[in-house]
């Protein structure tokens, strides 16, 4: 079992959630975050003095799949958020040591 | 069908109504027809009334301009105790300048105060006013309210509560009154031709004035100057909040400025209402040509302090003035405000709404321009110096008395209860710190709002 973390452009998060869909992902966790990686941020001016803001606003979606099914849910993914330019994201696999359902209990693999 | 003599009687008795109506209608026509001059005196009377009233609710509504001007421009963990602070310095001083204020005011005095009428206990016949008492006294204790509420802008986000409510009683009591007798309630200020139509100098400045003692005392918020001398923005937290504050501070002026003639008669109301609208717009179109020049882009904040700008620098003059030296007066206090933000950052005067900017340096501006562009005196209408000389001399007089006085106040409150919140509080929030509440709950913590969440025990389940 792998939690696969995508963090992507919010622009793209519709064309990813659909990409999921097509490939029959159960489920997913979305939330929005803030980062930056080699995109650079922008210059603000508020009455008078500038600053920098580096973080930039993401979405950051996290998969729990099997694991012969991560290849896969990775290529689907890039395809949908990728433009090219900076700033497209980044995916991460993670471990998953176990899993349940709370509704019923069932465990491992059987809770995805 | 009546037999003939029912028919004698009924006709009897329609004779008898007859002649009873035509006796009344002939006594009534005895009687002399009301007097068209008095009935007409108790019209003008009645116009005046309802304009001074309409005029005071308008300015009263500016409390809420202020409110949303200040929590938009401050940050969200603040905004309970700025809504608190705004709301309670016009509870408190609408009290205390019933109670002591207006008669310091306009109560029979000399030339520096007045000291009759405490509690309202008095006709005030020595004003020779032509509307009710209560009419006057409304429309200026929303004057005073609107000094008075200045001055939570450039204290906020780390000022106690309590302090503040000391401080707001003062300003009502003594410090504004006293300022509001030299110049409008027959005082010095009067005798010498001095001209503040609608408080370019009594109101704004002297709040602006106070605003300023209030920020040095205090000091700055905490992360916003860095050892190095540069600047960190602390960023409003709700631009549209700022912007419907100024939209109602404008509308509000519509009282504030043509409400000051004191009379519906008066029909310079309509020209005031222009030269006030001018130089709004003006100080608006200004702010935005000078900033979009200076940093690049039309700077949103500092546009809608050069409304406030222009509205603050047109209100010595607007009955004075015409409305192409409106728009001037107007479109230079939009500059100036600008300048003057920047100035009182650099020297780490932290004014987080721009109060003292616009108020007191506007202020000020507003009193001396007077000096310059009034129809009858001013220096460019061939009159001398002689009203400039007069306004400068206002305008120093009340900026040491509000300025000193403000800042032994301010000093005194610090010595003793003190004035600033903890570090920790700051940080925190005043909300949480002062009020033990939140603004935005949602947006506190998961726990909170949670607690608004229906709790599957209490449906039974």
């Amino acid at each position: 079992m792998k939690k696969v973390e995508c963090i992507i452009r919010p622009s793209h998060f519709n064309a990813v959630k659909d990409a999921l869909a097509s490939i029959d992902v159960q489920g997913m966790t979305v939330t929005q975050v803030m980062g930056f990686g080699k995109q650079k941020g922008h210059t603000e001016m508020y009455r008078g003095s500038e600053f920098q803001v580096n973080l930039l606003p993401k979405i950051k979606i996290e998969v729990i799949v099997k694991d012969q099914h991560v290849a896969q849910l990775v290529d689907v993914v890039s395809k949908a958020a990728r433009t090219g330019e900076v700033g497209d994201g980044k995916i991460f696999v993670y471990d998953v040591v176990d899993g349940y359902r709370i509704r019923t209990g069932e465990q491992g693999e059987a809770a995805i | 069908m009546r037999n003939p003599v029912q028919k004698l009687v009924l006709a009897l008795a329609w004779v008898g109504v007859l002649a009873c109506l035509l006796f009344v209608q002939g006594v009534q026509a005895e009687e002399a027809p009301a007097d068209p001059t008095a009935a007409i005196g108790e019209i003008k009377v009645a116009l005046d009334t309802v304009w001074v009233l309409l005029a005071a609710f308008l300015v009263f509504f500016m409390q809420a301009g202020f409110a949303m001007l200040e929590a938009g421009l401050t940050r969200s963990k603040n905004t309970g105790n700025i809504v608190m602070k705004n709301l309670m310095d016009f509870a408190v001083g609408s009290i205390i300048y019933w109670a002591v204020g207006f008669a310091l005011m306009f109560g029979v005095g000399n030339g520096f105060i007045g000291h009759t009428g405490f509690f309202l206990r008095d006709t005030f016949a020595h004003l020779g006013l032509a509307i009710p008492l209560d009419a006057f006294w409304i429309f200026q204790v929303v004057f005073a309210g609107t000094a008075a509420t200045i001055v939570s802008g450039a204290m906020a986000e780390r000022t106690k509560f309590g302090a503040y409510l000391i401080y707001s009683a003062a300003i009502s009591a003594v410090i504004y009154p006293v300022v509001g007798h030299w110049a409008w309630g027959g005082g010095w200020l009067s005798k010498i031709g001095f001209i503040d139509f609608a408080g370019s100098t009594v109101v704004h400045s002297v709040g602006g004035w106070a605003a300023l003692a209030g920020a040095i005392v205090l000091g700055p918020r905490l992360g916003k100057y860095n050892k190095d001398g540069t600047i960190n923005p602390i960023p409003g937290h709700s631009i549209l909040s700022a912007a419907l504050g100024v939209f109602i501070l404008w509308f509000g002026w519509f009282g504030f400025n043509p409400g000051s003639t004191v009379s519906a008669l008066n029909l310079s109301i309509a020209s005031i209402a222009v030269t006030t609208n001018l130089a709004a717009a003006a100080g608006a179109c200004l702010a935005l040509i000078l900033t979009w020049l200076k940093y690049g882009r039309p700077d949103v904040s500092m546009t809608l302090n050069g409304t406030l700008a222009g509205l603050v620098g047109i209100t010595a003059g607007c009955a004075a003035v015409t409305s192409g030296a409106a728009i001037l007066i107007g479109a230079a206090a939009g500059i100036l405000v600008v300048f003057a933000v920047e100035f009182f950052d650099r020297i780490k005067v932290d004014d987080p709404v721009g109060a003292i900017s616009v108020h007191a340096v506007c202020g000020a501006f507003g009193t001396l321009a007077v000096g310059l562009f009034a129809k009858e005196g001013g220096l460019f209408y061939g009159g001398g110096f002689e009203l400039l000389l007069t306004q400068a001399t206002g305008v120093a007089t009340v900026f040491a008395w509000t300025f000193g006085l403000a800042l032994l106040l301010f000093l005194a409150i610090k010595a003793t209860v003190g004035l600033r919140v903890t570090e920790k509080e700051e940080l925190e929030g005043l909300d949480l710190g002062e009020h033990g509440m939140s603004a935005y709950p949602e947006q506190v913590d998961m726990e909170r709002s949670l607690a608004g969440v229906v709790r599957v025990e209490a449906l039974g389940r």
